[in-house]
């Protein structure tokens, strides 16, 4: 069951000495002179390089492979495809997975896995893929997601029929039909003396990081697994691959390198089961590193979407009701998130009204993967729109317009959620304060406000803590870092333990070592593991607290911990001097053992997070490009553990989302291929794209959290693309409503404006 | 297969002689022959920057440029920046002000911004900016990079 | 050191004795930073892959008497450090400053960024209106050929089979002579031409323009040479009339594709307005010089 610690120990009156400062990152110096290991950079004796050959059609029936002339070439160890996997039934969430990473009966988009070669070297490898032979029956394909609703539209998968949906039983690319809906819409929207209702639609987009996925796998004669790779999750890698492979979750060691960025696009795994199944054939290591033509054309890119939004306020400023049918597209195979969407799409507003029905559907494009606050951006994109097009039509400013909706503790969401003490009101007050929008507006330029919302999330969490004889800590985690995380974790620990931090270190450990742990994803790992190694920290206090109690001879509850050290309750306890965790640790040999303590926790009790954005942009008029000139994002953190890395996230976030308001889209050509899998053609910011980003860390507690703390991972990039659209509209008379906001299609809405 | 061909390249200061085809990139060779994996790949197509690294004192690229064009010449990457078990001031302000976040890019920008600051040791902002444009960072969205450059540029004048 | 697969010439004649000599395909590479992405992108296998960076002559930029000589390897960095040229050549030095990041600027060069003959490369436009000629070295010997005689398609260029480009002739510029090469890309940089302009201009001492060069890049198969875009500030004072002709001579001139990077209709748009400004900028200098 989700649980909350008993007693968080939240106070607003802790004297914090560690917390909220800015110490370098414990994982720093070996990631500034290239010590640090990420996931390519391992290099093991024997090691052999695998490489997967990819089908050139988005879609078409693997008639036959043949693989000999590859086997037969000197220096090629191993040859695999989809019949070295265990078969798992279509239809299941496994069959699609296992299909997704090697192609059974067919492929289904440009890129898909057909066969791998593990080689003695890369050129072999690579050599070995042209000489296998594969025989396709090509089909029609799909690549738009409005197509592949179509009756007449290809299909994908047989077996596929509309979960939640009455249709009639034949086969559809319509995945799932899901609604949210709280209130009477009908009532609402007749109390509405404004209405306004508009179309939407995105692009899937990269996560972009720059580190393609890289993994070495070594398996035994017995059938042990070894997986080193580059994860935002090393136990939910071993679970599914003991399920696609069939094979004991125990005989499979999952170890995390460094990542070199995620952002959900590691929360799945690509080349890594055709690495062990290589490995296991050859009987040696086997490297895998995807390049980056492969990580565009094959690994996640986070669902587009088509939204239809309409919302009506009365003229005095309250939002009344709000609508919207939205389409998501899933790629090959199902899985896009789109019930975040339907769930936060009008979440921060306090709303009474409102009906989404949502529809995920299939077509002829790699699966899609989760990417920060997944499928809520370029909803958003829509709904801030309206949001400040309301605000516009009766005149409000847009900040009071959205105070005056603003949800509050207390509220109930669509989703059924009452919320607790949350910081929108402020958030949304601190922008009105800030100097960017008290600023006027330069000449010539355009400026757009928006709010956005993400749940934040907990979830499975283990981590343990040990103390050395020596007084100093070891944490063991099983989550992954992706900014930081080790070293705030670290804090929160040396501020419990009230040990300086350079006492305390945060370590990895590999899916054998410690207890499960969810994909770092969400928002969740600073939050989740700092409650739980929060609570392992007052586990070993509370043990050395019994030991300092056996020292002195006197009852436990004559020992109190304070400042770091174990002390007499009170002068009837005796005149004892204090104690460190180093005096009572150094004995553990002389008394009971080692001290630790250890937490397995589902963590729940997150608290939501609400962020504001404030940009300015100027567009030449001539050619339709876009200059962002200046960038604020206002967004509560709960409590800013160590604050330079939250304002990191916030600018990460916002330049995230600016690359893809504004150039980054997948362009597919009639032949259903990728065109431009590569960053020249992607188009994500550079540094000289982009000013410096502005930040104001607003805190208001979470209670559940011992230091109040929610996450900030997630909402940064929410508001961005509309706070960027609603910035363009403002400069040139109409907001776009479809993403990218490229040159060419706002020149032709600059030629719309003028007529 | 072509035959291999016997290569001279010093690194860091270090003679190293190898092997290599004639058609394998210095990355390449520097993370898999020389095992100094420092030096980060994330697109082969020069337009990432992860790969950045000098030869004979000029910034490229080391996914575009072949290993056996560095034979006789001197290459410095980034395990070869603080020498004598010093960090230099553009790495511990990198440090100090966040400029790093997963750290993938990190060597690369290291070693490009160090490239600006021997030819210029006061940049603006947008001098810093168009610079390192070549070296994409996911992460940071680049404003703790120019200001760990730009405090690292003014420490490094003395100021 | 010759090895099989690949070769570093000392000398013109020598390189153009190995490119002479060898059996199937033998590539030139001066910086690399095109050759090598499409040889590990599978786009080409070359046998034998010949480096022409240890050659002096293409290495080396000379001011002469009738102006600049500039290697044809010489990379965009040690081009930008030279500070004559800079000043001489402002607009070409624009487009040498699009091609590629620093890092590809390190090794990539004009006379690669022409002979990878593609129709968006930046400095192709202002080395054609800078009225550049290239000095060819092969199996005949010697020849000079105007810039814009060179790239005859998307990847395909007029030389013959052995031949290198040992260097560039720009020519002494007359007095109130400007230059300028604009482009026009979604980003800031790293990005190829959605269009690209060059433009030449010259004005005589009562202001009025007596020669012009303008070319387009990006908006059809080979950089272009529009000449109706040049007559069209010919003899005027390139006041806004005149700029205006021109830039409907411009749009006239183009024959783009949709692709990726750019549709057929917003390239011919946009290729007018980015040729006026390049007239503009080189309109200012050449009145400042
Ligand atoms: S790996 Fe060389 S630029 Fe990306
Ligand atoms: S810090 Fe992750 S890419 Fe720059």
């Amino acid at each position: 069951m989700p649980a909350i610690l008993e007693n968080s120990g939240y106070s607003p009156d802790r004297k914090l000495k560690v917390v909220g400062t800015n110490p370098v990152k414990h994982d720093g110096p070996d990631k500034v002179t290239g010590r640090a290991k990420f996931g390519a950079d391992l290099i093991v004796p024997g090691m052999l390089f695998g490489k997967i050959l990819r089908s050139p059609h988005p879609h078409a029936v693997v008639k036959s492979i043949d693989t000999s002339k590859a086997e037969a070439l000197p220096g090629v160890k191993a040859v695999c495809t989809a019949v070295d996997f265990p078969e798992i039934p279509q239809g299941s969430g496994f069959g699609d997975m296992t299909r997704n990473i090697m192609a059974r009966e067919k492929v289904y988009y440009d890129g898909h896995p057909v066969a791998a070669v593990a080689a003695t070297s890369e050129s072999i490898a690579k050599k070995a893929l042209k000489l296998i032979t594969v025989e396709y029956e090509i089909l029609p394909h799909v690549i738009d997601p409005i197509e592949a609703m179509q009756p007449d539209a290809p299909i994908l998968h047989d077996y596929l029929r509309t979960k939640n949906d009455d249709a009639e039983d034949k086969p559809t690319n319509i995945v799932e039909r899901l609604a949210v809906s709280m209130g009477d819409i009908e009532k609402g929207f007749a109390e509405a003396d404004v209405i306004v209702e508009r179309e939407f639609d995105s692009q899937p987009m990269h996560q972009g990081y720059i580190e393609p996925q890289g993994c070495v796998a070594s398996c035994s004669e017995d059938g042990q697994i070894d997986l080193y790779c580059t994860t935002q999750g090393t136990h939910v890698f071993r679970d599914r691959l003991s399920a696609i492979l069939k094979t004991d979750s125990s005989k499979i060691r999952v170890s995390q390198s460094e990542m070199g960025g995620g952002f959900g696009g590691k929360t799945s795994f690509y080349g890594e089961p055709v690495a062990i199944v290589l490995s296991r054939k050859a009987r040696r290591p086997v490297k895998i590193v995807l390049t980056r033509n492969e990580v565009f054309r094959c690994t996640g890119p986070v669902s587009g979407s088509r939204s239809r939004i309409k919302m009506g306020s009365t003229k005095d400023g309250k939002i009344v009701a709000a609508e919207s049918q939205l389409v998501f597209q899933s790629g090959a195979f199902p899985g896009s998130s789109h019930i975040n969407a339907a769930q936060a799409m009008f979440t921060r507003y306090a709303l009474e009204n409102i009906e989404v029905v949502s529809r995920e559907v299939v077509s002829n494009r790699p699966k899609v993967n989760a990417f920060r606050a997944p499928c809520v951006p370029q909803v958003v994109f829509g709904v801030e729109g309206l949001v400040s097009e309301m605000a516009a039509k009766i005149g409000m400013d847009p900040l009071d317009f959205r105070l005056k909706n603003a949800a509050a503790e207390g509220y109930t969401t669509c989703y059924g959620v009452t919320f607790g003490p949350i910081g929108f009101v402020e958030t949304l007050e601190a922008a009105k304060a800030c100097d960017h929008y008290n600023s006027p507006v330069p000449e010539g330029q355009g400026r757009g406000v928006s709010a956005g919302f993400w749940f934040n999330r907990g979830g499975d969490t283990t981590g343990s803590l040990t103390i050395a004889p020596d007084g100093s800590v070891t944490i063991l985690l099983g989550t992954s870092d992706v900014a930081g995380s080790r070293v705030s974790i670290s804090m929160m620990a040396a501020e419990e333990l009230g040990v300086p931090l350079d006492k305390v270190r945060a370590v990895f450990a590999d899916t054998s070592s410690i207890g499960n742990n969810r994909v770092t994803a969400g928002s969740r790992t600073t939050f989740s593991v700092g409650m739980v190694i929060v609570d392992s920290a007052r586990q070993a206090i509370a043990e050395m607290t019994r030991r300092a109690a056996e020292i002195w001879d006197v009852p436990v509850e004559g020992v109190t911990f304070e400042d770091g050290e174990f002390r007499p309750a009170g002068a009837n306890v005796g005149d004892f001097d204090p104690l460190t965790i180093a005096d009572i640790a150094t004995r553990t040999s002389v008394s009971h053992g080692a001290i630790a303590g250890h937490t397995e926790m589902n963590v729940t009790g997150e608290g939501p997070g609400f962020g504001l954005h404030i940009v300015d942009v100027e567009v030449d008029k001539e050619t339709g490009r876009v200059d962002v000139k200046r960038y604020t994002v206002v967004e509560d953190a709960g409590k800013a553990i160590h604050p330079l890395q939250v304002e990191g996230q916030y600018q990460g976030g916002a330049v995230q989302g600016i690359g893809w308001a504004l150039n980054e889209e997948y362009v597919y050509g009639e032949d259903g291929r990728l065109q431009n899998p590569s960053f020249l053609d992607y188009r994500m910011p550079v540094s000289s794209d982009v000013p410096m980003i502005d930040t104001v860390i607003v805190e208001v507690p979470n209670p559940n959290h011992p230091f109040g703390l929610r996450g900030v991972g997630e909402v940064p990039v929410v508001p961005t693309l509309a706070a960027v659209g609603n910035a363009i509209g403002d400069a040139i008379g109409i907001r776009p409503q479809s993403l990218p906001m490229s040159p060419p299609k706002l020149l032709a809405l600059i030629d719309e404006a003028n007529g | 297969m072509a035959s291999k061909t016997h290569v001279t390249t010093t690194v860091n200061g270090d003679e190293h002689q190898y092997l290599c085809e004639p058609t394998q990139t210095l990355v390449d060779v520097l993370r898999n022959e020389l095992e100094l994996t420092g030096t980060k790949e994330g697109c082969s197509t020069g337009d990432c920057g992860a790969c950045s690294v000098m030869v004979d004192g000029v910034l490229v690229c080391s996914c575009l440029t072949l290993a056996v064009e560095t034979d006789g010449k001197s290459v410095e990457t980034i395990e070869g920046m603080a020498g004598g078990g010093e960090l230099t001031p553009l790495q511990r302000n990198f440090l100090e002000l966040n400029g790093l976040q997963c750290g993938i890019c990190t060597p690369g920008i290291l070693i490009a911004a160090k490239a600006l600051l021997d030819r210029n040791p006061d940049p603006t902002e947008s001098e810093i900016r168009f610079w390192l444009a070549g070296n994409l960072c996911r992460c940071t969205g680049y404003d703790k990079i120019i200001r760990s450059v730009l405090a690292a540029a003014e420490e490094m004048r003395g100021n | 050191m010759a090895e099989e697969g690949y070769a570093a010439p000392q000398t013109v004649e020598a390189a153009v004795s190995l490119l002479g000599a060898a059996n199937g395909d033998a590539r030139v590479m001066a910086g690399g930073t095109d050759i090598l992405v499409q040889l590990h992108a599978d786009l080409i296998d070359p046998d034998l892959i010949v480096d022409i960076k240890n050659i002096p002559e293409l290495c080396t930029i000379t001011e002469e008497a009738d102006g600049f000589r500039v290697g044809a390897a010489v990379s965009g960095m040690a081009l930008m450090d030279h500070a004559g040229f800079n000043a001489a050549w402002p607009g070409v030095m624009e487009g040498v400053a699009l091609i590629g990041s620093i890092q590809v600027k390190g090794r990539a060069s004009i006379g690669g960024n022409l002979c990878n003959a593609s129709p968006a490369a930046d400095s192709v436009p202002p080395l054609i209106a800078a009225g550049a000629v290239a000095n060819i070295a092969g199996p005949g010997g010697l020849r000079v050929v105007p810039v814009e005689d060179i790239i005859t398609g998307p990847g395909a260029t007029s030389l013959d089979q052995g031949e290198i480009i040992v260097s560039f002739t720009f020519p002494q510029s007359p007095a109130h002579s400007g230059d300028c090469y604009l482009r026009l890309t979604p980003r800031t940089e790293m990005d190829i031409a959605v269009v690209g302009a060059g433009v030449n201009l010259t004005m005589d001492d009562n202001g009025v323009c007596v020669a012009a060069r303008v070319v387009l890049g990006a908006v059809a198969p080979t950089p272009l040479l529009a000449s109706d875009a040049a007559d069209a500030l010919i003899g005027t004072q390139v006041d806004d009339a005149a700029l205006a002709e021109m830039a409907t001579a411009t749009s006239a001139a183009c024959d783009p594709i949709s692709d990726k990077r750019g549709t057929k209709q917003y390239r011919i748009k946009t290729a007018a307005v980015i040729a006026r400004r390049a007239a503009e900028r080189a309109l200012e200098r050449a009145r400042a010089n």
